[in-house]
C-alpha cells in the first residue's frame, strides 16, 4: 500500500518556540515538506537531539522523538539504530552540541558508519545560553564570554567529518529550501552515516553570519555549488574554477583555468578534504552540496549480520539454550 | 600418575586454605583456578580470592608484581576464602615476603628455591636468605627446586627452555594436587583445550604436572597426604563460578526470561570488563555488545536501545558511574528501563583498581543532580550475582526505571560453587509494550501511569499511532508535553520518588539461630560471607547474635524499621566509612554502630568476630 503523507502529517501539536526569524523555521519546514517523499511510515522515523536551540526540533516533528542531553545524541541514536535497524534515525544537533561537548560521540558515530542522518545546524554561536562563542566561531570573535576576542581556532565541520572518514558529507544553507531538500534527500538515500552541515542564521546573537553567501549581490562570487559530474565553476559569469595545480596537494580557486569535475564517490577522502579546505572562516569561497558519498558497510549491518549468523546456530528454545549455557562448564552433581 | 597414595600416610582434614603466590607472569591465577576446579569436582565447598596488581607486568621479582590466588575448601559449608592460609606456595622471594605476615605459625610454605638467588633476594630487600637464616623457624618450610625440576622433567620433550621454565606453575599444581588428593582429569582436559594449537605445550604442561605429582609421591619431604571429604551440600548440579561470570549469565537469563533482546553498552574498565567479555560470546541469544568510545556513550547507547524496546544494560566501575550520572538522570526523567552495573573498586579517582571497596553506595543512592531516585540492589556472593542481575532487570522493566546493581571486586573475581538453577525455576519477567491508545478519548498519553506500579507506558518506535516525543525537560503529567508549571513540577518530583518507594521488594529476613540475640549485625553486598562466618563462630561459642543482610538498598525493605527496633544494638560493618550506617541512622533514628575497613581487602571473619564479640559482651 502506498503511503500518502503530506507535510502536515509531520507537524506535531506543539507550538514552535524558536525566536521569530530564526533559520530553524525554514529547516523545519523543509524537513516536513521533504519527509513524505521517503515513503516511510511516521512511526518508523525517530528524531534524536541533544541540547541547544536546534535540539528542540524533535518536539515539532510528528514522529517518534527524544530530546536528550548535551552532546550525547549520536551515542543514544547509535544504540537505537543498532538495536532497531528497521527504523530511520535522524540526529539533530548544533555546533556546540556536536562539536564541543559531543565531539567525541560525533567522530565515533562517523567512523563506525552508524546508519544515522546527522543534521548539524551551524550558526557559529551559542544561542540557548545567550551568546557565547562556539567551536565554529571565527578567531577573534567578540562575544559575552570573549570581550577581547576569542583565542580559539574554529573547527571546519566538513574537514572534521572527513577526518573521521564519514561516508556521506554535505553542506547546505537554511535559506535555500530547494538545495536543503536535495541534500536531505541524498542523505536519506545513503546507507550509513550521513553528515549534513546546515549554515543556519541566528538572528539574535549572530545575525548575518552567512550573509556573504546569501546576499544576491555577493553570493555568486563566493558560493560554490557542487554538482556530481559537473566541472566546479562559479562566479556571476562562471569566471572562477576550482583547479588542481600540478605538483600541489590541494585544490585552488583560479580565474579561468581548467575546472576539475566533481566526483563525490572518490574513495580517498583526501579529495573531499581538499574541497573542504577551500573555505575558511571568512567564507570567501564556500562549497555547498555533497562533498563525499561513498559506500562501505554500516556498523548496523555488520552487527546485524553477526547476530543473524549467531542466531542461525540456535539449537533449541531460548530456555533450552539457557540451560545448556549454564551447564557449559566443569560441573559436578551431588545426589 | 596414579591415584594410589603409595606408602604415604593419609590424614583427614575438614578444611584447608591454600595461597598460590608468585610473580604476575608466573600464572598464579591460572594455577589457583585449576586447583579450584579440581577441588570443586571433588565436591568440597569452596571460596576463592584472587589478589593481583593493576599493572599488567610490574618489574619481575618485585613486591608490587606479586600476584596471588587463595582458595579455601572444606567438607562443610563455608562463607569466605579464609582469613589466613595454611599453605603458601611462594614462587619467588617477593611472593614469600609479600605474604608471610598473613601466615599463622606452623603453616606450610612451599618455596621455589631456584628463585632464591642473591639478586632476587636483594631485589626485595632480603639481606640474608630467609631459607637459611632461621627466620622461618616457626613454619614448616618445604624447599623445592621447582624451576630446575620442571626443566629437567621436560628435557626429553625438546621444548624451548623458556617454555619449559614457564611450565613450573603446572609442576606446583601437580604437587599440590597430589598433596590434597585432587582429581586432575579436568586439568588435563583444560590443558588440551588451552594449548590446542600448540601440541608441544600441551605435552610440556602435562609432563610438568605429572612431574609435580610424582615428586610429591616420592620425596620424603612430604610425608603426609591429605584428604578433605566432599561437603554435604544440597543435591543438584554445581559449577564453580565467579561473580562477573554469574552476573553476565544472569543478564542473559534476564533477556531470555523477559523475551527482550539484551543490549550491552560498555567501556573497558577494571574490574568490570569480564562481564563485557562474557556477554560478547552470547550473540546466539540475540545479545548485542557494543564497546563504546567512552563511558557516557556506553550508557547512551544502552538507553537508546532501551528506548527501542531492548533490555539496555551498561557495565562499569565507580569512575564510570561518575561519568554516566547525567545519562542516568535522563533515564529517570524518561522513565525507561536501564540496568547500570557498578563493580566497585577502591577509590577515589583511579584509586586501587584491582582492590575491593563498597564506597559507591552514596553515589548510587544520591550521585545525581536534582531529585533523581532510582532502585539499588547488591549481590551478596559470587553466585548471587546471577540472581541479582535478574532482579535488577525485573525491577527496571516492570517499573521503567534505571537500577544500579552494586557488585564489587571481591564478589566479581571471587568464586564459589553454584547450584545451577533450571530455566523454568527462574521468574518470568516479561512485560508488555503499549500498542494502542490508553485514555478514554482514544489518545495516547505517554505519562499516564499504571495506578499500581506508577510505571508509564512503554511504547516503542515502530508502533503506529503512538508517535510521541520524550525528553529531559520537565514533562506535564500524563501528556508528557514540556511543562514549567510549578505545581506540575512538584507533582512530578514527588511521583518519581513515590514510584521508587512503591517497588515491591522482599521482606528482610533475620538469621537468629538462638532467637535470643540482643545484637543485630546488618550488612549489604559482599560482606555477607565474612559477617556470616563471624556470626557462626560466635554462636558456636554460645554468644547469640542476629544477622540481617540487605540486598535491596533502594527502596529498603518495608519491615527494616521493625527489624532494627527489635534489637538493643545494631552494628553495621562496611568496606567504606559508614555509608549505609548514615542512611540507617537518618531514616530510622537508630543509634547504629558503624564498623569500617577501607584497606582494599575484604573483612576477615576473625576481625568481625572479635569486634562483634566485644559488642555482644560489653554492649
Amino acid at each position: 500500500m502506498e503511503l500518502k503523507l503530506t507535510a502536515k502529517d509531520f507537524k506535531s501539536d506543539q507550538e514552535v518556540r524558536w525566536c521569530p526569524g530564526c533559520g530553524d523555521y525554514s529547516i523545519l519546514a523543509a524537513m516536513q515538506r521533504f519527509m513524505p517523499e521517503l515513503g516511510i511510515p511516521r512511526e518508523n522515523i525517530v528524531f534524536v537531539s541533544g541540547i541547544g536551540c536546534s535540539s528542540r526540533f524533535p518536539y515539532y516533528m510528528n514522529t517518534y522523538g527524544m530530546h536528550s542531553i548535551h552532546g550525547r545524541a549520536p551515542a543514544i541514536a547509535t544504540g537505537l539504530s543498532v538495536s532497531r535497524p528497521d527504523l530511520s534515525v535522524w540526529v539533530v544537533t548544533g555546533d556546540g552540541d556536536a562539536l564541543s561537548i559531543g565531539g567525541n560521540h560525533l567522530i565515533h558515530a562517523l567512523r563506525r558508519n552508524v546508519n544515522l542522518k546527522i543534521l548539524l545546524f551551524n550558526n557559529r554561536i551559542y544561542g540557548l545560553t545567550k551568546g557565547q562563542y562556539s567551536p565554529t566561531s571565527e578567531l577573534g570573535k567578540i562575544t559575552k564570554s570573549t570581550p577581547a576576542g576569542s583565542a580559539d581556532s574554529p573547527f571546519n565541520p566538513i574537514s572534521l567529518a572527513l577526518g573521521a572518514e564519514a561516508t556521506f558529507v554535505a553542506r547546505t544553507i537554511d535559506s535555500d529550501a530547494k538545495h536543503l531538500q536535495s541534500v536531505m534527500r541524498a542523505a536519506a538515500e545513503h546507507q550509513g552515516s550521513a553528515f549534513v552541515e546546515i549554515y543556519q542564521n541566528c538572528n539574535i546573537f549572530n545575525d548575518g553570519a552567512f550573509e556573504l553567501l546569501k546576499d544576491a549581490g555577493s553570493r555568486d562570487d563566493h558560493l560554490i555549488r557542487l554538482e556530481q559530474g559537473e566541472p566546479i565553476t562559479f562566479g556571476a559569469q562562471k569566471q572562477f574554477s576550482v583547479t588542481h595545480p600540478a605538483g600541489g596537494f590541494g585544490l585552488k580557486v583560479e580565474e579561468g583555468g581548467e575546472a576539475i569535475v566533481h566526483d563525490a564517490t572518490v574513495d580517498d577522502p583526501a579529495y573531499a578534504f581538499a574541497l573542504s579546505r577551500l573555505s575558511g572562516s571568512d567564507l570567501g569561497t564556500t562549497p555547498i552540496g555533497v562533498f563525499r558519498n561513498v559506500q562501505r558497510p554500516s556498523y548496523d549491518e555488520l552487527i546485524t549480520k553477526q547476530l543473524v549468523d549467531a542466531k542461525a546456530q540456535a539449537d533449541g528454545t531460548p530456555d533450552q539454550m539457557l540451560d545448556a549455557l549454564l551447564n557449559k562448564a566443569d560441573t559436578w552433581t551431588i545426589m | 600418575m596414579s591415584a594410589s597414595a603409595g606408602a604415604k600416610r593419609v590424614e583427614q582434614l575438614d578444611r584447608v586454605v591454600i595461597r598460590f603466590a608468585g610473580d604476575s607472569g608466573d600464572g598464579m591465577q591460572l594455577t589457583g583456578d585449576r586447583f579450584t576446579s579440581e577441588t570443586a569436582q571433588l565436591g568440597n565447598d569452596i571460596s576463592t580470592l584472587p589478589n593481583f596488581p593493576a599493572e599488567i607486568r610490574a618489574p619481575a621479582g618485585t613486591l608490587p608484581g606479586v600476584s596471588s590466588f587463595q582458595v579455601h575448601f572444606a567438607d562443610y559449608d563455608i562463607l569466605t576464602p579464609g582469613d589466613s592460609p595454611h599453605v603458601l606456595v611462594a614462587m619467588n622471594p617477593a611472593a614469600l615476603k609479600a605474604n608471610l605476615s598473613d601466615l599463622p605459625a606452623g603453616a606450610d610454605i612451599i618455596v621455589n628455591t631456584d628463585e632464591f638467588t642473591k639478586r632476587s633476594l636483594a631485589k626485595v630487600g632480603y639481606a640474608a636468605n630467609p631459607l637459611e637464616d632461621g627466620s622461618l623457624a616457626e613454619y614448616a618450610v618445604h624447599p623445592v627446586a621447582l624451576t630446575s625440576m620442571t626443566v629437567g622433567a621436560l628435557a626429553e620433550l625438546g621444548v624451548a627452555k623458556k617454555d619449559a621454565e614457564r611450565a613450573k606453575n603446572m609442576f606446583a599444581l601437580g604437587l599440590l594436587s597430589w598433596m590434597y588428593s585432587r582429581p586432575f582429569e579436568s586439568t588435563l582436559r583444560f590443558l588440551e583445550t588451552k594449548f590446542a594449537k600448540r601440541p608441544d605445550l600441551v605435552a610440556a604442561n602435562k609432563a610438568a604436572f605429572q612431574a609435580g605429582w610424582n615428586f610429591g609421591e616420592t620425596t620424603e619431604d612430604f610425608a603426609v597426604r591429605y584428604e578433605v571429604k566432599p561437603a554435604r551440600m544440597q543435591p543438584g548440579t554445581y559449577r564453580n563460578i565467579t561473580g562477573n561470570q554469574a552476573l553476565a549469565l544472569g543478564l542473559v537469563a534476564a533477556s531470555v526470561r523477559s523475551k527482550l533482546p539484551l543490549f550491552l553498552g560498555a567501556y573497558p574498565i577494571t574490574p568490570a570488563s569480564d562481564i563485557l567479555h562474557e556477554l560478547s560470546k552470547h550473540k546466539k541469544f540475540g545479545v548485542t555488545t557494543m564497546q563504546a568510545e567512552d563511558e557516557i556513550a556506553a550508557i547512551g547507547a544502552a538507553l537508546g536501545a532501551s528506548y527501542g524496546g531492548a533490555l539496555g544494560v551498561t557495565t562499569t566501575s565507580g569512575p564510570g558511574v561518575a561519568l554516566k550520572g547525567e545519562t542516568i538522570s535522563l533515564a529517570i526523567a524518561l522513565e525507561l528501563p536501564l540496568v547500570i552495573v557498578d563493580v566497585q573498586r577502591a577509590g577515589p579517582s583511579t584509586g586501587m583498581p584491582t582492590k575491593t571497596e563498597q564506597a559507591d553506595l552514596n553515589m548510587a543512592l544520591y550521585g545525581r543532580h536534582g531529585e533523581a531516585p532510582l532502585a539499588v540492589i547488591a549481590p551478596k556472593s559470587p553466585s548471587d550475582c546471577f540472581h541479582a542481575a535478574i532482579e535488577a532487570a525485573r525491577i527496571a522493566l516492570k517499573y521503567r526505571t534505571p537500577v544500579i546493581l552494586l557488585s564489587d571486586n571481591y564478589v566479581a573475581n571471587g568464586s564459589e560453587p553454584w547450584l545451577l538453577p533450571s530455566s523454568d525455576e527462574l521468574p518470568d519477567i516479561s512485560v508488555e509494550f503499549t500498542t494502542g491508545p490508553n485514555d478514554a478519548d482514544g489518545r495516547f498519553l505517554p505519562y499516564l501511569r499504571d495506578p499500581e506500579t506508577l510505571a508509564r507506558p512503554w511504547a516503542v518506535p515502530g508502533t503506529a499511532g503512538l508517535e510521541h516525543r520524550i525528553g529531559g525537560l520537565e514533562k506535564a503529567d500524563k501528556t508528557g508535553d514540556i511543562s514549567y508549571d510549578p505545581a506540575n513540577h512538584e507533582h512530578m518530583v514527588r511521583t518519581r520518588a513515590a514510584r521508587i518507594e512503591a517497588i515491591e521488594v522482599p521482606e528482610l529476613e533475620v538469621e537468629d539461630a538462638d532467637e535470643n540475640a540482643r545484637v543485630l549485625v546488618l550488612g549489604w553486598g559482599s560482606t555477607y560471607g565474612p559477617i556470616g562466618a563471624a556470626c557462626r563462630a560466635l554462636r558456636q561459642r554460645g554468644l547469640p547474635i542476629a544477622q540481617a543482610h540487605l540486598r535491596h538498598l533502594a527502596p529498603l525493605p518495608a519491615n527494616l524499621g521493625e527489624v532494627l527496633a527489635a534489637y538493643d544494638k545494631v552494628v553495621i560493618p562496611e568496606m567504606n566509612l559508614g555509608q549505609l550506617a548514615h542512611v540507617i541512622r537518618a531514616k530510622y533514628l537508630v543509634d547504629a554502630v558503624p564498623f569500617n575497613q577501607v584497606s582494599g581487602l575484604p573483612f576477615t571473619a576473625a576481625t568481625l568476630e572479635s569486634m562483634l564479640e566485644d559488642v555482644v559482651k560489653n554492649g
